[in-house]
C-alpha cells in the first residue's frame, strides 16, 4: 500500500498524520449527517408533539398534521393564571426552557380542542423522571378541573420500569380524575390502594420516575391554577357531581 | 499480493467456525463475559432486547470490517483511541439515522444506543481479532458474536418479560391464558437486575454442563 511503502507506521510524525486526519474525516462525516438528517428529524418531533396532544383528547389517527389543524381550534399561551400575548405561537414554546423560569414568570402552552361538540383543554407538562426528563399532556374536561385522559413519555427512562408510565397500564387511571381539591393541587401517585379522586397507582421498580409524574404535576399546574379553577367556576353545572363535593 | 495466494472458500470450515463458535465454545457472554452491563439493563423486555441485539450486529460487524481494512495503516501507540472512534462514529451514525428514518425505533431503544459503544464485546473483538485478520474474516467475526450476544440477550429477556410482566413481545400471555384468575401472580424481582445475572447464571451452567470442554480442570 502506498502509506505502507513511504513511511514508518509507528513514527512520531506518522502517529501525528493519522491522528489529525482521522479527526478530520470523522467530524466533516458527522456533521454532514447530523445537518442532512437535521430536517427529517425536527419533522419527526413536531409530528410527534402533534400526535401526542391530540392522543391526549383520545384522537389516533394517520395525519396527525391534518388532524390536528381540524381539532385544535386555540391556542393560549398562559403567565400567572393569565393569557398573555405572545410573539412565538403556543405550539412553539419550548417547555424544557419554559419550566427553568419561576413558576409565576414562565409562559406556558394551553390548547384549546373542540370534538363532537365539547370544548377541552390540553396542558402540556415536563419534569424529571430517573435518567432524565420525562414529559406528557394532560387533557382536561370542559370544567378545566376533570381529566380527560394523559399521555407520558420520557427519553430514557429504563424500559420495563420507569418507562411503564407511557404504556396505557399507568396513563388509563388517569381520566376522571381531578386536579384541584382543597387536600392537594395535581395527582398523588402512591404504592398499592389508589382509589382516591387525586391518586394513581405508581410503578413498581419505577419509584422514582413515578415521583417525578408527581412533582411534574405539582410544578406545571401552578400556572395554570387560577385560570382553570375560573373555568370551573364559569361552569354551572360541573359536569362530574364529585368535585362539588369535595370542594363544598 | 492477495491474488497470489491460493484463495480460501468464503464460507470454509475455518470460516464457519468463526460464525459457530462464538454461538457455544466462545460466547461472548457465557463464556468470555463480556457485555455483561447491557445484558443487565435491556433484558427487562424482548422488544428492546431484539432491536439492541440488531443494532450490536450492524456495528460490530461495521466496525470490525473497518479496522480491518485499515489494520495496516493504524499506528500501534494509538489503536485504541483510533477502535474507539470508529464505534463511536458508527454509533452516532445509526443513532442520527435511526431517529431520522424510524423514530419510534430510536424512541424505543433511547439510552442504549449510546452504550454500544460501552460495549465490551466490540472493542474486544476489534482488538483481538479484526486487527490481525481480513476484512471477511472479520466481517464473520462481528456478524458471529453479535448474533450470538444477541441470542444470549433474547433469551433472558425471553424469561425476564414472561416471568415479570407477563407479557411476550407486549403480547398479554399470561392474560390469555387465564393463569391470573387460577392465583398466578408476576414476579416482580424478574424485572429487576439481579434476576438477569441470574438467569445468565442459570444459562452458564446449563452450557458447562451440556459442554465439557468448558468445565476447569482442578
Amino acid at each position: 500500500m502506498l502509506i505502507d511503502c513511504s513511511m514508518n507506521i509507528n513514527s512520531n510524525s506518522y502517529t501525528y498524520f493519522f491522528a489529525i486526519a482521522m479527526v478530520i474525516v470523522v467530524a466533516s462525516l458527522l456533521s454532514i449527517a447530523a445537518t442532512s438528517l437535521k430536517p427529517f428529524q425536527e419533522k419527526n418531533i413536531e409530528l410527534e408533539k402533534k400526535s401526542d396532544i391530540l392522543s391526549s383528547i383520545g384522537v389516533i389517527g394517520e395525519d396527525p398534521e391534518l388532524l390536528f389543524d381540524e381539532y385544535i381550534t386555540d391556542q393560549l399561551v398562559i403567565q400567572n393564571g393569565l393569557v398573555v400575548s405572545s410573539e412565538i405561537t403556543a405550539f412553539d414554546i419550548d417547555l424544557e426552557e419554559a419550566v427553568k423560569e419561576s413558576n409565576s414568570s414562565r409562559k406556558v402552552p394551553l390548547f384549546k380542542a373542540q370534538k363532537n361538540g365539547d370544548t377541552f383543554y390540553v396542558i402540556p407538562m415536563r419534569g424529571t423522571g430517573l435518567w432524565g426528563p420525562i414529559w406528557g399532556y394532560v387533557s382536561l374536561k370542559g370544567d378545566g378541573n376533570t381529566i380527560l385522559g394523559a399521555s407520558f413519555d420520557h427519553e430514557k427512562e429504563t424500559p420495563g420500569l420507569g418507562a411503564e408510565i407511557s404504556t396505557p397500564i399507568f396513563e388509563d387511571q388517569f381520566p376522571d380524575k381531578i386536579l384541584f381539591s382543597s387536600l392537594r393541587d395535581g395527582i398523588e401517585v402512591r404504592k398499592g390502594d389508589a382509589s382516591g379522586y387525586q391518586q394513581v397507582d405508581g410503578i413498581s421498580g419505577g419509584t422514582i420516575t413515578s415521583v417525578g409524574v408527581q412533582t411534574m404535576f405539582e410544578d406545571c399546574l401552578i400556572p395554570y391554577k387560577s385560570f382553570l379553577l375560573n373555568l370551573s367556576i364559569e361552569n354551572d353545572n360541573p359536569s362530574d357531581s364529585t368535585i362539588s363535593v369535595i370542594y363544598h | 499480493m492477495e491474488t497470489n495466494k491460493t484463495k480460501e472458500a468464503l464460507f470454509s470450515k475455518k470460516n464457519r467456525k468463526l460464525l459457530s463458535d462464538p454461538m457455544n465454545i466462545n460466547n461472548p457472554i457465557t463464556v468470555q463475559v463480556l457485555g455483561i452491563c447491557s445484558a443487565l439493563a435491556i433484558t427487562v423486555k424482548l422488544k428492546p432486547a431484539v432491536v439492541m441485539s440488531l443494532s450490536v450486529i450492524v456495528v460490530m460487524a461495521l466496525a470490525n470490517v473497518i479496522t480491518s481494512l485499515m489494520r495496516n495503516m493504524i499506528p500501534n501507540r494509538i489503536r485504541i483511541i483510533v477502535q474507539l472512534v470508529v464505534v463511536a462514529t458508527l454509533v452516532i451514525l445509526v443513532d442520527q439515522v435511526l431517529k431520522a428514518f424510524v423514530y419510534d425505533v430510536s424512541k424505543q431503544l433511547s439510552v442504549f444506543v449510546g452504550l454500544i459503544i460501552t460495549n465490551c464485546i466490540i472493542m474486544g473483538r476489534i482488538e483481538a481479532f479484526s486487527l490481525g485478520n481480513t476484512p471477511w474474516k472479520s466481517f464473520l467475526d462481528g456478524i458471529g458474536n453479535g448474533a450470538s450476544y444477541g441470542l444470549i440477550l433474547i433469551v433472558v429477556s425471553f424469561f425476564r418479560e414472561l416471568f415479570g410482566n407477563g407479557t411476550l413481545y407486549d403480547y398479554p400471555i399470561i392474560e390469555k391464558l387465564g393463569l391470573y384468575e387460577l392465583g398466578y401472580h408476576n414476579n416482580g424481582m424478574m424485572l429487576l437486575p439481579p434476576m438477569a445475572l441470574i438467569v445468565v447464571a442459570v444459562i452458564i451452567w446449563w452450557q458447562r454442563s451440556k459442554t465439557p470442554s468448558l468445565i476447569e480442570k482442578d
